[in-house]
């Protein structure tokens, strides 16, 4: 029920539809109850007296309200359509509004797969209750209510029956649609499960055939696959009793309205005649019945897609800009303060503690550790992608708080560890660096990038159709790509986290220069595995565990630092081959 | 990536029905159980509404209270078993089709473990996807619902017809006339029905593909501050998709009004010629009011039996991408030579020993007997040609050999074929000239499993699945030991960084690992 009345907010702009949809449906049927009337007359009085004229007037009265009743069907359906495709659409937009919000913190609740299901086909489910609901949903109560008065018109005694059966039947149903609903969530779970073992297999189809594991993978879906056969079964083989308790009750009302009916003719309480017409207005009870527990159904499978939407529209966002004051960022200096940070409150151990370091504006630092020393998530808190638990970041002194959220994000180019190109041409995806850059700009930012080595071999050059996910480029190919699109922002901090590995290590020291020579000014944030990618660089950290190990030049950190050397000789070794 | 057209019409309709048929083969006498209890309850329905007048006429205007008594009891029992046939059709089906449904679906799933990789390549995974969500769905719709209602439609209109027919065969002719005329447009409404569908279909098919892009891509999106222009480009598809489905919707609406219109001018000309029949004597008001019921409750039945042969249609055409699906021809596999475990005799022979001895040779078959050749390692290219697409090479006559042991970079600007050399050597993909050699046997000879368990390769996509630390790297070996786990991990290095994840070795990593590091991973 909040549910309802939260989503109906989004309904907003289409209200004067469903408005007038539900005015349409309602004298639609008053034109259905109205048509048996005209009927009773032309029979009871045109043909018993023989009055050609009348039957024919009574049939174009017919003719006229089945044309009135068109007219108003096919509206009220273009009006439900147009409400219920509305409404999506409105949540759809706010749901994505949402998601864009999220922070990088946000994001890891949420599994990609799950999201993109929540902002689809829960928004479907939803839209197809309201379009295929609306009417049912109307006509349902309207018809019980009129037929509950006409029954009581005719017999007074007689409808109390309808007190007695109306409020078993409902019993039945709420007791079926409240037994389905956690079983529809189930389901839905049980539904994830399978879609996530079977994506799982296509984005990593080359390991389980490397390690020939398709035995195991068959064996792993059979689990998930039988789990939802057995949840879909429960859920199915409840909902589908509806049907036959609607059965048991209309039948049992029936032979109890000809049984005491019977009797009432018999004391002439009641005329024969009238008795076949107080039963079909009992069979129209519970005909309304079973509709409007059909709807309630319907209700109850979007009630779980729209709970799924409340999850993300109601994600604490933990990222804001309220402290946020018009400055900028002016030179690009960084610095940390006893940072330190866990992904998630309470765990047990920080990713980073304790952290300390000033890199000064226009400086080239290289980070260096083993894998799991946190140096991805170390320079992620520069730009705010994640918040530092303790301590503070400074950029040119400022807490980065103090930013404007946007502002700080244009003034520092990140290059990230998992690079994503996105569906369109290479132009297109340097551009997300800067929205109107040139010819020139760009064929600057790809000579930096040394991405004109390859350029020319693609199809179509700067006009080349990536694919989803870049899936037309090799990997070191994408990671020029993207340092390219970073270049092109001209920013005050580059950061390169891990963005060279799958580059050649010519390609690499020309990319160095390229970086020096076109961004003079601008931080350099280097993250790499190979000592070669950092051993030019001004001051080098060493992080190990989390924590600052050392920092230094090449030359002081071989003589002073342990981890360093071993990082240096065990690369040594494997050149030497 | 144009998502192909999801076409609502099966192509070959009887084919496809066959081999559903066989799938629903196996449970034969389950579904002519459901066939009868429709059949029954339909009856029960039907005959208890004919039943109510001869009732009332019979006994109860008379006064024959012992004569409604066993009437009543009569119907409760005809009643009874109406409803018991209507439960049990009903969780009798539904049981039956979650059964088919979920070996429809393990089926397909097997078959994807059985297609090479050059099929995975030519595709997105949203097309896959598709076929274990979208086309699943739809046959499971189907057999739930379709089944059962399009045998008790048929039941109800043909009893109706029939009945019109017995009751004044003059008059039946004007309703089967609209009938038929409902039908008709039910049928050409339809038609130009999928066309606004399939509009609606591609603007959906248009927005999720932009909904699932942007939202695995979000950090970068978030890193170029690029939010408003995608939020622009979203609203834009979001607003076309808007427009499409409320046509579609709008037009799907206008079925059933337009039904119930047609079924009350049917009545009313009815009633208007019954009545002239009457006047000139060709029958009487009892039986035209009699007549009349019938001719209301005949119209509905028909939009239900369309409403199903439709949803029956678009079942039958995702069963038949499903069965394209597992058409498909899996990975060759002529190899003949298997990898075995041996001990070797103080002699130098090998014999073949049934448990883990650390030492593997290859078993080849030949006309004197298996041969056992030791497994080393070394793998030659002699003169290989290969493109992933005709016309274009990638390797043209390369020759090269690895001894065993020895350990072999494959140096080369990025895209120069390193990865290609690597799907050649595990036949992920297949040469087009020249041969490789396997401890000097020819790779094709060689059984793909067992080659592929004999080859350690890192891939270059590395991918994590979903489940703790522990199961993930048990992946390599699944008989691992906890303590092996550990052990191997602190050979990775990985050891120290996992114990300081929120959960140590119990970490669930989701989503193809999002939340490690690439190094970590």
């Amino acid at each position: 029920m909040e549910l309802i009345r939260r989503f109906g907010g989004y309904l907003h702009k289409y209200r004067a539809h469903a408005a007038g949809a539900v005015v349409c449906v309602v004298v639609e049927m008053a034109l259905e109850l109205l048509i048996p009337l005209i009927m009773a007359d032309l029979v009871d009085i045109g043909v018993a007296n023989g009055d050609t004229a009348f039957i024919f007037r009574q049939g174009a009265w017919m003719c006229a309200c089945a044309v009135a009743a068109l007219v108003l069907g096919v509206a009220s359906a273009r009006l439900v359509a147009a409400c219920g495709n509305g409404l999506a659409a409105e949540i759809r937009k706010a749901e994505y509004a949402k998601v864009q919000s999220f922070s990088f913190a946000n994001r890891d609740r949420f599994r990609t797969e799950s999201l993109v299901t929540r902002l689809t086909t829960d928004v479907t489910t939803i839209q197809n209750a309201v379009v295929t609901g609306l009417r049912p949903g109307v006509r349902g109560p309207c018809m019980m209510v009129m037929s509950i008065f006409m029954g009581f018109v005719i017999n007074p005694k007689l409808a109390v029956i309808f007190v007695v059966a109306a409020p078993v039947l409902a019993v039945l149903l709420w007791q079926i649609v409240t037994r389905v609903r956690p079983l529809y969530t189930r389901m839905q779970s049980a539904i994830d499960q399978v879609n996530r073992v079977v994506q799982e297999n296509l984005t990593a189809v080359r390991i389980v055939k490397a390690y020939v594991r398709g035995d195991y993978e068959n064996e792993k879906f059979a689990a998930v696959n039988g789990e939802l056969r057995e949840v879909s079964t429960r859920s199915f083989a409840t909902a589908v009793l509806n049907m036959p308790a609607m059965q048991f009750v209309m039948y049992a009302t029936i032979l109890c309205i000809l049984w005491i009916g019977g009797g009432m003719i018999q004391t002439g309480e009641l005329q024969a005649g009238k008795l076949t017409g107080f039963l079909s207005y009992v069979l129209q009870v519970l005909n309304s019945l079973m509709m409007i527990s059909n709807v309630f159904l319907q209700l109850t499978r979007a009630g779980a897609s729209a709970q799924r939407i409340a999850e993300v529209l109601d994600e604490p966002l933990d990222l804001t800009d309220e402290r946020a004051r018009d400055v900028r960022v002016e030179h690009g200096s960084v610095r940390f303060d006893h940072v330190s940070f866990q992904y998630r409150a309470g765990a047990e151990n920080f990713v980073l503690s304790d952290v300390t370091l000033d890199i000064a504006a226009g400086e080239t630092v290289g980070i260096i550790g083993g894998t799991g020393s946190s140096k991805s998530t170390l320079v992620q808190l520069i730009p705010r992608l994640y918040e530092a638990t303790k301590g503070t970041v400074y950029v040119d002194g400022r807490p980065v708080q103090e930013y404007p959220l946007a502002h700080l994000r244009d003034a520092i180019a990140m290059v990230l560890q998992k690079n994503t190109l996105f569906s369109g041409t290479v132009r297109d995806n340097l551009r997300w660096g800067k929205a109107g850059a040139t010819d020139e700009e760009i064929a600057e930012a790809c000579r930096v990038a040394c991405v004109d080595e390859f350029i020319g071999r693609l199809d179509n050059g700067l006009d080349t159709d990536l694919g989803q996910g870049g899936v037309n480029v090799s990997g070191g190919q994408k990671q020029r790509l993207c340092i390219a699109r970073a270049v092109l922002k001209k920013p005050k901090v580059l950061i390169l986290d891990d963005s060279t590995s799958a580059v050649d290590m010519v390609t690499e020291a020309k990319l160095r220069r390229g970086l020096a020579e076109c961004l003079p000014d601008t931080t350099k944030i280097i993250i790499a595995q190979r000592i070669s990618s950092v051993m030019h660089a001004d001051k080098i950290v060493v992080l190990s565990d989390g924590r600052v190990d050392a920092v230094g030049d090449h030359w002081s950190l071989m003589e002073t630092n342990e981890i360093y050397r071993d990082i240096y000789q065990s690369q040594q070794e494997g050149a030497g081959l | 990536m144009a998502k192909q057209m999801t076409s609502k019409r099966p192509r070959d309709a009887k084919k496809t029905l066959r081999r559903l048929a066989r799938y629903l083969g196996g449970h034969k006498a389950a579904l002519a159980l459901v066939a009868v209890m429709v059949v029954m309850s339909g009856l029960a329905n039907v005959v208890g509404t004919y039943l109510l007048k001869p009732v009332i006429n019979e006994f109860i205007v008379p006064g024959d209270i012992p004569g409604l008594a066993r009437a009543v009891a009569a119907m409760a029992v005809m009643y009874a078993v109406g409803a018991l046939c209507t439960l049990g059709y009903n969780q009798l089906m539904v049981r039956t089709a979650q059964k088919i449904i979920a070996q429809i679906r393990g089926d397909l799933f097997a078959r994807t473990q059985k297609l090479p990789l050059a099929y995975f390549d030519a595709r997105t995974h949203g097309e896959l996807m598709s076929s274990f969500t979208n086309d699943v769905d739809t046959v499971t719709e189907a057999l739930n619902n379709s089944f059962t209602l399009l045998i008790q439609s048929f039941v109800v209109v043909t009893g109706t017809i029939v009945m019109l027919i017995v009751l004044d065969a003059r008059l039946s002719a004007i309703v089967i006339a609209f009938l038929a005329a409902m039908l008709a447009f039910i049928l050409y409404n339809g038609r130009r029905g999928r066309k606004f569908y399939a509009q609606q279909q591609k603007y959906l098919a248009s927005l999720n593909g932009f909904v699932e892009e942007m939202v695995a891509g979000q950090k970068v999106e978030k890193v170029f501050n690029h939010e408003q222009t995608d939020f622009e480009e979203f609203c834009r598809r979001n607003e076309a998709l808007r427009e499409a489905g409320t046509k579609a919707a709008g037009y799907a609406g206008m079925m059933v009004p337009t039904v119930v219109s047609l079924s009350y001018v049917n009545y009313a000309v009815s009633a208007c010629v019954g009545g002239l029949f009457v006047l000139i004597g060709l029958t009487d008001i009892g039986s035209l009011s009699s007549y009349l019921v019938f001719v209301r409750q005949s119209a509905m039945p028909l939009n239900q039996l369309t409403q199903q042969a439709n949803f029956l249609m678009s079942a039958l055409s995702g069963a038949e991408r499903i069965f394209a699906m597992m058409d498909e021809e899996p990975e060759v596999d002529e190899g003949d030579v298997t990898l075995v475990r041996v001990r070797e005799g103080s002699d130098g022979t090998m014999t073949e020993a049934p448990e883990y001895t650390g030492r593997f040779a290859w078993k080849c078959p030949g006309e004197s007997g298996p041969t056992l050749v030791p497994l080393r390692g070394d793998v030659r290219f002699h003169d290989v040609v290969f493109g992933y697409t005709p016309g274009k090479k990638i390797l043209d006559g390369v020759s090269l050999y690895a001894k065993p042991g020895q350990e072999i970079a494959f140096v080369g600007s990025t895209g120069a074929g390193k990865t290609t050399i690597i799907n050649l050597i595990t036949r992920f993909y297949e040469i087009q000239g020249g041969s490789i050699t396997y401890d000097g046997i020819d790779l094709r000879r060689i059984r793909k499993d067992d080659l592929r368990r004999s080859l350690s390769v890192v891939v270059q996509d590395t991918h994590l699945f979903t489940g703790t630390i522990l199961e993930n790297i048990r992946y390599g070996r699944l008989t691992a030991t906890d303590d092996d786990v550990r052990a191997a991990a602190r050979l990775a290095n990985a050891d120290s960084f996992i114990r300081r994840l929120p959960d140590g070795y119990d970490t669930m990593i989701s989503g193809d690992g999002d939340n490690l590091s690439q190094g970590q991973r």
